[in-house]
């Protein structure tokens, strides 16, 4: 399951991670894409080469053994990804945000020498932080971490746990003590051989298909060092809620781009029988082409904001950045499918054709899939509660 | 001002215990208070002393427990 990196020393030079993303994007993940959806399994191919390139540690910092990334460039690379095989960024976005999580909220020995271990394997990291009984609320846990004697143990049935059956270890959510309130939160690094997952029914979905986002039941042990150091309340304020919004929302920005692409090329190709003549579409396209840019600028500069705050507890604790960052994943969302919609028009019948190099069915239901993982009315009501107190700054 | 600040806590704090039990360091998070909940009591607070929280005290430290709450209310007080 895992590969020793065969040249981890290689540099990531400015732009080097979104641009060996794109080059597996285009020449990895492409081609498997229809098959990916059409089976719904899992896109191994983008992952193994994203493997062989160390680039499942992009954003290790150079001095921990990683390729030292940025998150905006992470983000671009996404967006490249996921215009080749949206369920292939999926994948990849989920695994980069719990390493993000493990990098700057794990800094005890025992996760430092997991994340040595996970840089030289190239660890694939799959997160179950929602749980049956809590009805989607990642906020609040029912099970709890048993601490023994420095083991820890944890029993949790979770509804999804994406590409669980591929990962090499899962980053779970838990209520700190059995003692704990439901809100007072830990995440816990579960990993072979200590951790045992049994699947919970099968993923057919609309779309993402190829994420294998099946229910398990999770059962772990090991040493109670696993508990990262920081209470789970501030790991997701101040950096999983931020880079799992910025990076799912370039991912789709990237199945926006992918479906621009074509129906650009279909009214390019449409001018060319036709010159002299503004086909009746090049208008929608201009439309879309607007709408995109939207997104494309939405994408880039909450990115480039997160990386302003990063380092910085108080202002990435803020009620600004937190409505800012909500705000981004809602907006994302609805853009991608406008995008996408807009484009079926432009295209016409021949998007609506499930064959053919016009084809936008497989680009509309991954867009669906945006406004759902995580509903966006429950992160609608959480900005209307901050908003009763913001300041507006 | 101490029992309004309880009285506060007790009605919106939702927290996992009585607040007679808690005492004036107890992390109110630890507790059971959550995000949602703490604006509550923002708002409940800033209703019974009639004050305006700046955004700078809108964080998590300035309500993690009731010395705090008592610290920041006196601020606001005092502006």
């Amino acid at each position: 399951m895992s590969s020793v990196v065969s040249d981890a020393t290689v540099v990531a030079e400015a732009g080097g991670v979104a641009r060996q993303m794109a080059d597996i994007g285009k020449r990895v993940a492409g081609p498997a894409a229809a098959e990916v959806d059409e089976l719904s399994r899992f896109p191994s191919e983008a992952i193994g080469a994203l493997r062989a390139e160390g680039l499942l540690t992009a954003l290790v910092p150079r001095p921990l053994g990683g390729l030292g990334a940025s998150i905006p460039e992470v983000s671009e690379g996404l967006a490249s990804l996921g215009r080749h095989c949206a369920s292939a960024a999926m994948v990849a976005a989920m695994h980069h945000i719990q390493v993000a999580c493990l990098v700057r909220h794990g800094r005890n020995d025992h996760l430092r020498a997991f994340l040595a271990e996970a840089v030289e394997h190239q660890y694939l990291l799959a997160s179950a932080t929602t749980e049956v009984g809590t009805g989607g609320d990642v906020r609040s846990s029912v099970c709890a971490v048993d601490v023994d004697g420095g083991a820890f143990h944890v029993h949790k049935e979770a509804p999804v746990i994406s590409y669980g059956s591929f990962a090499d270890a899962v980053l779970v959510t838990a209520r700190r003590s059995a003692d704990s309130p439901e809100s007072d939160q830990v995440l816990v690094v579960c990993r072979p051989p200590g951790l045992r997952l049994e699947q919970v029914g099968e993923w057919n979905a609309l779309g993402f298909r190829g994420t294998c986002s099946t229910g398990f039941v999770l059962d772990a042990t090991g040493d109670a060092r696993s508990v990262l150091d920081d209470p789970y309340s501030d790991i997701s304020t101040r950096t999983m809620l931020p880079v799992a919004h910025i990076l799912w929302s370039s991912l789709w920005l990237g199945i926006a781009t992918a479906a621009v692409d074509r129906a650009r090329r279909f009214v390019q190709a449409e001018a060319r029988r036709r010159p002299g003549t503004t086909p009746a579409a090049a208008m929608r396209l201009a439309d879309a082409a607007a709408l995109h840019q939207q997104f494309s600028d939405l994408v880039r500069s909450a990115a480039l904001r997160y990386q302003e705050v990063e380092d910085d507890p108080e202002a990435a604790s803020s009620l600004g950045f937190a409505i800012a960052m909500n705000s981004l994943k809602v907006s994302a969302s609805t853009l991608v499918v406008d995008v996408v919609r807009e484009c079926m028009v432009i295209v016409g019948l021949t998007s609506y054709r499930l064959d053919g190099p016009y084809s936008l069915g497989r680009h509309l239901r991954d867009a669906m899939g945006a406004s759902l993982m995580v509903n966006n009315d429950r992160i609608m009501t959480n900005n209307a509660q901050l908003l009763l107190v913001h300041r507006g700054e | 001002m101490d029992e309004t600040i309880r009285s506060v806590l007790a009605e919106h704090g939702r927290l996992a215990v009585d607040v007679s039990a808690i005492d004036d360091s107890t992390d109110l998070f630890a507790s059971g208070m959550t995000s949602h909940a703490s604006v509550n009591v923002m708002l409940a607070l800033e209703d019974a002393f009639d004050i305006e929280f700046s955004e700078n005290m809108l964080k998590k430290s300035t309500f993690e427990s009731i010395a705090a709450i008592r610290a920041g209310v006196l601020e606001m007080t005092a502006s």
